[in-house]
């Protein structure tokens, strides 16, 4: 234990310390060369450590994983397209695609959406910080953590017996049988879904507000007194006004379906038909599969590039207003 | 950006006009409540029943505590810290979390004071792969690295999940800090560089104090980010005695089965830190958050 903490002490002080001395150290070495030289290297020193980092731990794996997903098992023989042919005709991996899908359409929409009414209806009253700080409060709580919150909600007894979950209570005062949420195969995505909507509204509400802020209260009541209602003012005015946020949180939103695992590891692990690709994923490679690991990985890729495009743009437009 | 709206102000009398007012905004009030209610609930649940007994909390649902008898206990908890592992991975937890915090940051910072206020060649080049990689899942670099961790001995230490979190956390940070440093007065940096300060002596004595709610708000963020993360840790630790407690709790969950029940406590175990910096450092927190809205 003891030695565990040292290490951990060592590193909060020795990596600052190590950075210290490499920038002391390269500028001596700098010294000693022209000031065009100097002029030329230094920056270098300054990015050379992130860039290394972002190379080793992401540029070149991501890399690698393409070459391994044309590679069998153990990455010893080629074997052309065989992985993705498995990927696209084995029931597992197409019942998670499917999963993704309704993730991405579901998720993103509840998310944005909900966020949207959300913040345009505590716009409205005077306890907003404390309404939001509600809806907030689900985002620093771990998707672990979280999922254990819901299994609680949607724990099931049998009919006849108690209804410890709170969702299955409800619905049996309202006279209704109990529902095994997790579990029943029309109901299990929903509610996988409904504990990432849960978690991640928050977020959207807080962004979404902030522009909402931003919009000119004499706009709105002009509109008003126009004699539009709150639907027209809602859909007429501020969506459209709201549209560059939207994109953005929904952009964020659609990442985080594609790369959903927590949620859908802890509370079901996949099973019932609730499996997701990225959990697909971590089984391959928990198997040590790697060909077919990295198959689900580059699908991943290929279905995150027209984001990364998307967000490169948006980064070169915003660079040209800077 | 969670400040309170402006209230109006207007005289708080009982008047005719008032009380009707009141009756008309009563569906709005009504919808904001049952909002906070869907968004409270769940987590209220938890932390009832983490006090309650493994058995009250198969007879009967948590609310029934909130009226006497209440029986409320603490064996929940004693049960989970006395359960192998859990109290060692609470502690794993700590010493992966600030490490990995603090080496992501400084290294953060860095470059985002180069990418901000040096030219070099290239420069335009790297930044555009640093914001393409906040997109890219790190799914996609699992297996490479899990291999090199593996080729090097490192799989299961400290050191692999460090180095995970920051190369995973990088190149969103330096995004953000570069836009944040970048920021600043131009004016203030040409001047000291005018004087004659150095670069280290810009970085150190003007970027990083005028960006310190920028790296604050980064720092609350990478935290509870790296505190709240399962896929790297089950990833490089898998049975490691150093996992931290998000691959302790799950699992639990699923070798558990029926009696999960007391795992109510690890669970506030776990929340309690990343809700604590929530609740106190709301403002940082918020910023964090939004600035991260185009984070992968």
């Amino acid at each position: 234990m003891d030695s565990r903490i040292l290490t951990a002490v060592g590193a909060v002080v020795g990596i600052p310390l190590i950075l210290g001395g490499y920038l002391y150290l390269t500028e001596r070495l700098l010294a000693a060369t022209s000031l065009r030289t100097q002029a030329r290297i230094r920056p270098y020193v300054w990015v050379v450590p992130a860039v290394s980092f972002a190379t080793i731990f992401m540029v070149l794996p991501t890399l690698n994983t393409i070459v391994l997903s044309f590679q069998d098992k153990t990455s010893t023989r080629w074997v052309g397209l065989d992985n993705y042919i498995f990927f696209f005709t084995n029931s597992e991996t197409i019942n998670s695609l499917k999963n993704n899908l309704l993730w991405l359409v579901f998720f993103t929409g509840f998310v944005v959406i909900g966020g949207l009414l959300i913040a345009v209806v505590f716009d409205r009253i005077r306890y907003e910080t404390l309404a939001k700080t509600a809806v907030f409060l689900p985002l620093p709580i771990s998707a672990v953590a979280a999922s254990i919150i819901w299994k609680f909600m949607y724990d099931y007894q049998p009919p006849g017996q108690v209804q410890t979950g709170t969702l299955n209570a409800v619905i049996g005062t309202l006279g209704f049988s109990p529902v095994a949420w997790l579990i029943n195969s029309t109901t299990n995505n929903p509610a996988l879904i409904f504990v990432g909507i849960w978690t991640a509204t928050g977020f959207a509400m807080v962004i979404i507000s902030a522009s909402l802020k931003a919009i000119s209260s004499e706009l709105l009541e002009a509109a008003r007194l126009d004699g539009a209602n709150e639907l027209q003012v809602l859909r007429l005015i501020i969506t459209p006004l709201l549209m560059p946020t939207l994109t953005v949180v929904a952009t964020t939103m659609v990442i985080t379906a594609l790369k959903v695992f927590d949620i859908v590891y802890v509370l079901t692990a996949g099973a019932y038909g609730t499996d997701v690709i990225a959990r697909q994923l971590f089984a391959r490679l928990a198997n040590a599969d790697y060909g077919r690991g990295g198959a689900v990985g580059v699908v991943l890729l290929i279905a995150v590039i027209p984001l990364l495009l998307l967000n490169i743009r948006r980064f070169r437009q915003q660079e040209e207003i800077r | 950006m969670t400040e309170v709206a402006v209230a109006e102000s207007r005289p708080r009398a009982f008047a005719p006009a008032e009380i009707a007012r009141s009756i008309r905004r009563l569906p709005l009030h009504l919808t904001v409540w049952v909002v906070m209610a869907i968004w409270l609930v769940p987590t209220l649940g938890l932390i009832v029943n983490s006090f309650r007994s493994v058995q009250d909390m198969g007879h009967a649902g948590w609310w029934t505590t909130l009226f006497p008898p209440h029986g409320l206990t603490l064996d929940s908890y004693e049960r989970v810290l006395s359960t192998p592992n859990v109290a060692t991975s609470l502690v794993n937890s700590l010493l992966i979390t600030i490490p990995a915090t603090v080496i992501q940051v400084t290294i953060a910072t860095m470059a985002g004071y180069g990418f901000a206020w040096m030219k070099f060649r290239g420069r335009d080049f790297f930044f555009l792969v640093i914001v393409g990689l906040m997109v890219v899942p790190i799914q996609m670099t699992l297996i490479p690295v899990l291999r090199l961790f593996a080729a090097t001995g490192l799989a299961g230490s400290f050191v692999a999940v460090w180095l995970a979190h920051t190369g995973y956390g990088l190149p969103f940070q330096v995004y953000l800090l570069r836009n944040a440093i970048g920021g600043l007065p131009r004016e203030v940096f040409e001047s000291a560089e005018i004087d004659g300060a150095s670069h280290v002596q810009r970085f150190w004595q003007i970027a990083v104090p005028m960006s310190v709610p920028a790296i604050a708000s980064l720092v609350i963020f990478v935290f509870i980010g790296v505190w709240n993360d399962l896929l790297v840790a089950l990833t490089f630790m898998g049975s490691s005695p150093n996992r931290p407690l998000t691959v302790v709790i799950t699992g639990l969950v699923t070798s558990l089965g029926g009696g999960w029940q007391f795992l109510t406590a690890a669970a506030v175990l776990q929340m309690a830190l990343p809700l604590a910096v929530f609740l106190f450092l709301q403002r940082y927190f918020v910023r964090g958050i939004s600035s991260g809205a185009v984070k992968g």
